[in-house]
């Protein structure tokens, strides 16, 4: 309670002057002042209109482009067969070994992120308070981390494979890619767990819960489907990067078959084809493009089909 | 009033964030099996005398509690004391209903899953037992399974009442438990709360007089952070001792 003081008077106040209203005497605006309002809105709806067009524009100008350029090569041995020939110069065959290597590496770097960063976010706002210091820090550092190229954390884990012994494979990949991931989807975590409402935890926290009940029990439950975004952000990141895998997990025309191996991925075989002096193999760096994209997208709807399904005890 | 045993007492209670004394010096005994009723202007510090109850208020946002507050003799603030134990001997009604994120029953459930029951048909029993309590059994029992965020809020905040009342608390804390409800639902809960007096203690903040009227058995008012007024309803009523408390009483400050 900031209630005046009885003896304080009106011109304490300093905020900024009141501008005149400008009415007439029957209370309308005039008619100058009302044509500028709307000439604001005008102007206003028409950039909005046009940020719109740019962003819809760019994306089917992107897929227009990559589906054109690439048709020609999108055969179905484009997804069930490896490289014959080489995946630099081969005009034959498919990318088989990089979109079984990619959604291996991807899911593998998902799944370790995600056993990361749970745990992080439900500490950070369950146990260390969402406004501590510690929650503050740690946000501060994730948003740093967030900006680093993806190729510094492939130096990262060359770095790191060096140290413990580890030679080019799908597991090095997997261990890069789960760092370029971890501050991606802790931050996109840490942001829908952080709005559960206060009154919620105090809820389950009246009833005698431990602060491990409330958070797997409630918190979870609560964010669900945010949790879910959060995880498909990091592994549609995770499936497209490229300077991270290249020193890691390298690039190899087989399917690997142990986490020791070489592993392929798609952006990295769409590097390689579209840098050969072939015009053919130019063409099938669009197409691997186009799975990859089509990947992605696939990706998205089935798990926004699985949000759906289990935001119905969501409380909004 | 004089069989009535006290269960909890407070005792030189401060409540401080930085330099701001939220409570002052608040000594104070709760009656047994009645309802009390703390009221006061709003930003008095009802709802943090509330909290501090069963130990909600928290520490990482810089607010400092001193003092000691007995619930059956045990210092609730004390070095050792279990906090999970403290909360469970008391359901809190928050000013909106929150349900938990999951279906009506295990809604009720909830509290009786963490501490431990988890045969079938002896957990049904419980769940339909307080439902029934609460007064929201005839209404939910074909829609059990139903996300409890579809219910109306009225019928929400019932069933809060019945998931605090599943942890078998003795006490019963309300923090303005009708201010989201209509006057319908609202009649309803308090018509719950006489109902259940006859077994627990119920502590209710409200800002609404004529609410206090019709519930309290005891009357405690708070005026910037300090109890100004507490005895019996009729008598605080009737013949308010403080000039505070009459102003407020007749509607001067509120």
């Amino acid at each position: 309670m900031r209630n005046r003081p009885a003896g304080a008077k009106r011109k304490d106040f300093r905020g900024p002057a009141v501008p005149e209203r400008r009415l007439d005497l029957l209370g309308r605006q005039s008619p100058g002042w009302w044509r500028r309002r709307k000439a604001q809105e005008t102007v206003f709806k028409v950039l909005m209109g046009l940020s719109l067009l740019l962003v819809v524009g760019c994306l089917t100008h992107i897929v227009a482009t990559i589906v054109w350029k690439g048709l020609p090569a999108l055969k179905l041995s484009m997804i069930f067969q490896t490289p014959k020939g080489g995946f630099y110069l081969g005009k034959e065959g498919g990318i088989l070994n990089a979109i079984l290597g990619s959604l291996t590496l991807a899911g593998g770097a998902t799944v370790l992120a995600l056993l990361l960063s749970l745990p992080i976010v439900l500490y950070l706002n369950v146990y260390a308070g969402r406004r501590s210091r510690t929650a503050e820090f740690t946000r501060f550092s994730f948003d740093v981390l967030w900006g680093v190229p993806s190729i510094v954390y492939g130096a990262f884990g060359f770095l790191l494979m060096v140290f413990i012994g580890l030679r080019t494979s799908l597991l090095a990949g997997i261990i890069t890619v789960a760092l370029l991931e971890l501050p991606i989807m802790s931050r996109a975590m840490d942001e829908v767990v952080r709005l559960v409402p206060r009154d919620l935890t105090d809820a389950a926290y009246s009833l005698g819960a431990t602060r491990l009940e409330t958070a797997f029990r409630v918190v979870v439950r609560q964010t669900l489907p945010g949790l879910l975004t959060a995880v498909l952000i990091a592994f549609g990141r995770g499936i497209g990067d490229a300077a991270s895998v290249l020193f890691t997990a390298g690039f190899t025309d087989r399917v690997p078959s142990s986490l020791l191996q070489p592993a392929a991925t798609l952006p990295l075989a769409i590097f390689f084809q579209l840098g050969t002096p072939f015009p053919e193999v130019r063409e099938r760096a669009y197409a691997s493009a186009a799975v990859l994209t089509i990947l992605i997208l696939i990706i998205s709807l089935v798990s926004r089909a699985a949000v759906r399904r289990y935001s119905r005890h969501t409380i909004r | 009033m004089k069989d009535s045993r006290t269960h909890i007492s407070i005792r030189g209670l401060n409540v401080r964030h930085g330099s701001l004394r939220i409570l002052k010096d608040i000594t104070l005994d709760i009656p047994d099996r009645r309802i009390t009723v703390i009221v006061g202007p709003s930003g008095c510090g009802k709802t943090t005398l509330l909290k501090s109850l069963n130990r909600l208020l928290d520490p990482s946002e810089g607010l400092q509690v001193e003092g000691q507050i007995l619930v059956d003799g045990e210092d609730i603030y004390g070095p050792d004391v279990e906090v999970t134990h403290i909360r469970r001997k008391m359901g809190l009604l928050s000013q909106k209903p929150q349900v938990l994120p999951m279906s009506v029953f295990d809604n009720v459930a909830f509290a009786p899953r963490i501490h431990g029951l988890r045969e079938k048909r002896e957990l049904a029993r419980t769940v339909e037992h307080y439902l029934r309590l609460a007064g929201l059994w005839e209404e939910v029992k074909d829609r059990l399974a139903t996300p409890a965020s579809q219910l109306s809020v009225g019928q929400q905040q019932r069933l809060c009442l019945a998931r605090g009342l599943a942890a078998e608390p003795g006490i019963i804390l309300g923090d303005e438990p009708t201010s989201a409800l209509d006057p319908q639902s609202s009649k309803h809960v308090e018509q719950r709360l006489l109902d259940l007096k006859s077994d627990y203690t119920v502590v209710v903040v409200t800002h609404i007089l004529r609410q206090a009227k019709r519930i309290a058995d005891y009357i405690v008012f708070l005026y910037l952070g300090e109890v100004v007024e507490h005895g019996p309803a009729e008598r605080v009523f009737e013949r308010p001792r403080d000039p505070r408390t009459r102003a407020y009483l007749t509607g001067e400050i509120s």
